[in-house]
């Protein structure tokens, strides 16, 4: 009996899905290729040691998406939207970065400010492109997905005209050290950011009450401002929070070209990035959420498109495996198969419960 | 089965995971009849009207109709439809964006295409059958709710129903609109229609009701005949114990303010955009008071803006004598105010949290963004609570929706409680929920007087107010047109108070 409580309990938990998913992913490549998993240490041009593998792989891409779901697993939270103008808003920010690093002719051959200021000023005008979707949501009460349509549309464009449609490029080795290697250590460091992220977060989510205060401004908004909560201000707090996620993003994938293609930087990661939230086994229409669960299902997703790359899938034909994963999970999380497995869950330990009665008897 | 049953179900069980929620419900329902379902939230009431209207499968016994051999299998509300079976719900479940013909008629043409004239002239005829003052072609939004009501039931009698289900038609209507809604009934009663009535109201079921079956822990108590059931035996029997008299608990001490007592709220031509008029208004310490009036005549408007819930557009507010700027609910929370809304659905509960989020939410709110309670203080102030009023959940961590209502309304009022107002506003506390549950808060409301708090408690049954108000205002048409204390306080001079300025 204790033990089926225990896996009733479990059973309930969202986190359950994404580590399903990762079980199968797992398995499947096991399978597939025991080579998956192979992690080899060697070294880099700048003779630093690294390890390389898949499974880095899927560590380095797939902290930029973690970074991203933290973010987003809050807006969906409190507005039951999304918001699909991150991509282009690593653009912006990334391009601020570079234009304040390598100067007005973006060819500079030390770097103008220090990084850190670069990236403070992109922190501050990711998180005002952040605060226009949220103004735009929380005051105008546009659809989230319909608001941050336009900065989707608009942001590459304005990237380009932050550095003139130049091109600039860092020349200077510190600043690839984000989205590559610090220096004696073989782990990927954008691993490291989103491990600061996440501690970040959880640290903010344990000591005030912005877990509570989102949660309840997305299930019943009408309710939380009888309770004095402000769901305007709210919904308006969790686009800025996350504007900066996506500053931080923007510091990795710049720094991992030392440079920025206006068109191509971030494609589609606001789609990885809702996909993550969904994968978590958070509702997309608000409400209860999960943190490690978005955090993990990052990963997952970076999983499920590192393995259709090893598989030699085009990158043209990526979104049409990824819309299969969403079919499934949108299925399994409908309200009618959870009763339906609910269901067949019962009966199993009922006839279990009966054998052993039987047995016992 | 005898000739003129209609309907009979045998030995319905049900189950939820580990709750039993029907433990065999036996029950028979006769040609031209009005039935009262009667029971206590969680009596099964809702879970057996589901599985009639095929919402959910019945996992033991059977439905039997007339004109149909043996069981009839009911797996959606369309075959539920189909076998004759017609449900209306509580809450209105049509569509208001569309005209009443349509509403009439969605989802049930075979044709492909539609003749418009045809349907409308249709719909109007039935209208007119059964007196329902409104028109094929009007929007149904710009009906009144109990318009929409009957169109609902129109809906259901076109479709040729045997039976028609009635869940808590009454909860949104004013008396003028309850007659109406009998009369209706009566008529469909004369052409052999089978109804089935839940309702709360007990005035309502000794009005209507030729049968009542009593519902208690998912099996069937009992079946009588409304006039050999008197109401306090009925009420006894829903709560499956010898009650004391419901009048028992009354405002004995009839608590007289002393007039040398400090007005803990005062208000001075308070109006909001609700529309209503500037409102003057007055409580003292330990008091209990009451908007009466009939529905939409103001009186959750009244609280609504004092609390700030909706826009303050002109006049003060004082707090024991001093100056106080409310404009939203949290400047009143912070004055010592605290409110519990009509619906309770849409603007109390949090569905998904659980019981103990949705207890120290309001506390929380208060206490601020940076300062959240640990598990341990918010264990400890949903145990206090859960055990203090009494709320039947299987743990604090539950989900606050998976409650039945009158235990969700006793959270909510344990959420203010947690705040320790000075004025508390009790805006229709009681309804919708049990007999127990409700003497159970008006118990609470004297006691807390009684300790000291204001109390403002709006009912829409009048001798409820009668019982814990010690003075009423009373309300028309948004404006305050009268107060009642002391002596006055009956039936009969609230009723003429109401109608009074017409004459």
């Amino acid at each position: 009996m204790k033990k089926n409580s225990f896996i009733s309990k479990i059973a309930g938990n969202r986190i359950l899905i994404p580590i399903v998913a990762l079980l199968i992913l797992a398995v499947f490549n096991f399978i597939a290729d025991p080579s998956f998993f192979k992690i080899t240490l060697g070294y880099n041009n700048l003779g630093n040691p690294v390890l390389s593998g898949y499974l880095i792989t899927i560590l380095d891409y797939g902290s930029e998406l973690a970074i991203l779901a933290l973010g987003m697993t809050l807006v969906t939270a409190a507005s039951g939207g999304q918001d699909i103008s991150v991509g282009a808003a690593i653009a912006i920010a990334g391009s601020a970065m570079l234009r304040v690093l390598c100067g007005a002719d973006g060819r500079a051959e030390t770097l103008q400010t220090p990084i850190i200021v670069a990236f403070l000023i992109a922190v501050v005008i990711a998180m005002a492109f952040g605060a226009f979707n949220g103004i735009l949501v929380a005051y105008f009460k546009i659809q989230p997905m319909i608001a941050t349509l336009i900065l989707f549309t608009a942001g590459r464009s304005i990237a380009a005209w932050i550095n003139n449609n130049q091109l600039p490029i860092v020349n200077d080795q510190g600043f690839t050290v984000f989205g590559g290697f610090i220096p004696g250590i073989p782990i990927p460091t954008p691993f490291f950011i989103a491990a600061a992220c996440v501690v970040v977060i959880m640290l903010v989510l344990k000591f005030t009450n912005l877990g509570l205060y989102t949660q309840a401004v997305g299930i019943n908004e009408s309710s939380s401002r009888l309770n004095g909560l402000n769901p305007e201000f709210i919904k308006f707090i969790t686009f800025v929070i996350l504007g900066i996620c996506v500053a931080v993003a923007a510091l990795i994938k710049v720094s991992r070209l030392s440079t920025i293609n206006y068109s191509v930087i971030a494609k589609d990661i606001e789609m990885d990035a809702i996909l993550a939230v969904a994968l978590g086994g958070n509702s997309l229409s608000g409400g209860k959420f999960n943190m490690w669960a978005s955090v993990l299902g990052a990963y997952v997703i970076q999983f499920l498109t590192t393995t259709l790359y090893k598989f030699n899938v085009q990158s043209d034909a990526l979104p049409a495996y990824k819309a299969i994963v969403v079919i499934i999970l949108v299925i399994i999380s409908a309200p009618t198969v959870r009763e339906w497995m609910g269901n067949m869950w019962t009966r199993m330990n009922e006839k279990k419960d009966a054998k052993e009665a039987k047995v016992n008897g | 089965m005898s000739e003129n049953v209609v309907l009979e179900l045998k030995n319905i069980r049900k189950r939820f995971g580990p709750v039993q929620a029907l433990k065999g419900v036996n029950f028979k329902l006769c040609e031209g009849e009005i039935h009262a379902l009667m029971g206590e939230n969680g009596a099964g009431k809702s879970t057996l009207i589901k599985v009639l209207t095929g919402v959910y499968t019945k996992d033991e016994g059977s439905i039997h109709m007339k004109g149909y051999d043996g069981d009839i299998a009911i797996h959606s509300p369309q075959e539920a439809q189909d076998a004759g079976i017609s449900t209306v719900y509580q809450e209105i479940t049509l569509c208001p964006n569309l005209s009443v013909a349509e509403n009439m008629y969605i989802g049930r043409g075979k044709e492909i295409i539609q003749n418009w004239k045809k349907m409308n002239d249709n719909a109007n005829k039935i209208l007119e059958s059964l007196d329902i003052p409104t028109s094929a072609t009007t929007q149904l939004a710009n009906c009144s709710i109990a318009v929409q009501q009957m169109v609902a039931i129109a809906r259901a009698v076109d479709m040729d129903c045997k039976v028609l289900i009635l869940d808590e038609p009454t909860s949104s209507l004013d008396d003028q609109e309850v007659a109406k809604l009998f009369k209706l009934m009566r008529d469909l009663k004369a052409r052999g229609v089978g109804i089935i009535f839940v309702t709360h109201f007990l005035d309502q079921v000794y009005e209507v009701c030729d049968k009542i079956t009593v519902l208690r822990d998912g099996v069937q108590e009992g079946e009588y005949k409304t006039e050999e059931l008197p109401r306090l035996q009925l009420v006894s029997k829903m709560l499956g114990k010898e009650i004391d008299d419901l009048s028992d608990i009354k405002n004995d001490e009839a608590i007289m303010q002393d007039t040398n007592e400090e007005n803990v709220i005062e208000t001075n031509q308070l109006t909001s955009t609700s529309g209503i008029s500037p409102l003057d208004f007055y409580i003292k310490k330990g008091e209990v008071n009451g908007f009466t009036g009939l529905l939409g005549s103001g009186r959750s408007e009244c609280v609504r803006a004092i609390f700030g819930a909706d826009k303050v557009v002109g006049g003060t507010i004082k707090k024991n004598g001093k100056l106080v700027k409310i404009n939203k609910p949290i400047d009143a929370m912070k004055a010592g105010i605290a409110y519990l809304p009509e619906d309770r659905k849409v603007d109390g509960i949090i569905g998904d949290l659980s019981v103990r989020e949705n207890i120290i939410l309001a506390l929380q709110v208060l206490e601020g963004f940076w300062k959240p309670f640990t598990r341990a203080e918010a264990d400890d102030f949903a145990e206090k609570y859960i055990k203090l009023l009494g709320i039947k959940t299987a743990s604090a961590d539950t989900p606050i929706k998976s409650l039945s209502g009158g235990n969700q309304q006793k959270c909510i009022v344990a959420r203010w409680l947690l705040t320790h107002p000075e004025y508390l506003i009790l805006d229709e506390p009681t309804r919708g929920i049990d007999v127990g549950t409700k003497v159970d808060i008006q118990k609470l409301v004297l006691k807390l007087a009684s300790e000291g708090m204001s109390i403002t408690f709006i009912s829409s049954e009048t001798d409820e107010m009668l019982r814990t108000c010690s003075r009423l205002i009373v309300m028309r048409d948004r404006k305050v047109v009268g107060e009642l204390t002391g002596s006055d306080l009956t039936q009969n001079k609230i009723m003429s108070v109401i109608a009074g300025g017409d004459k």
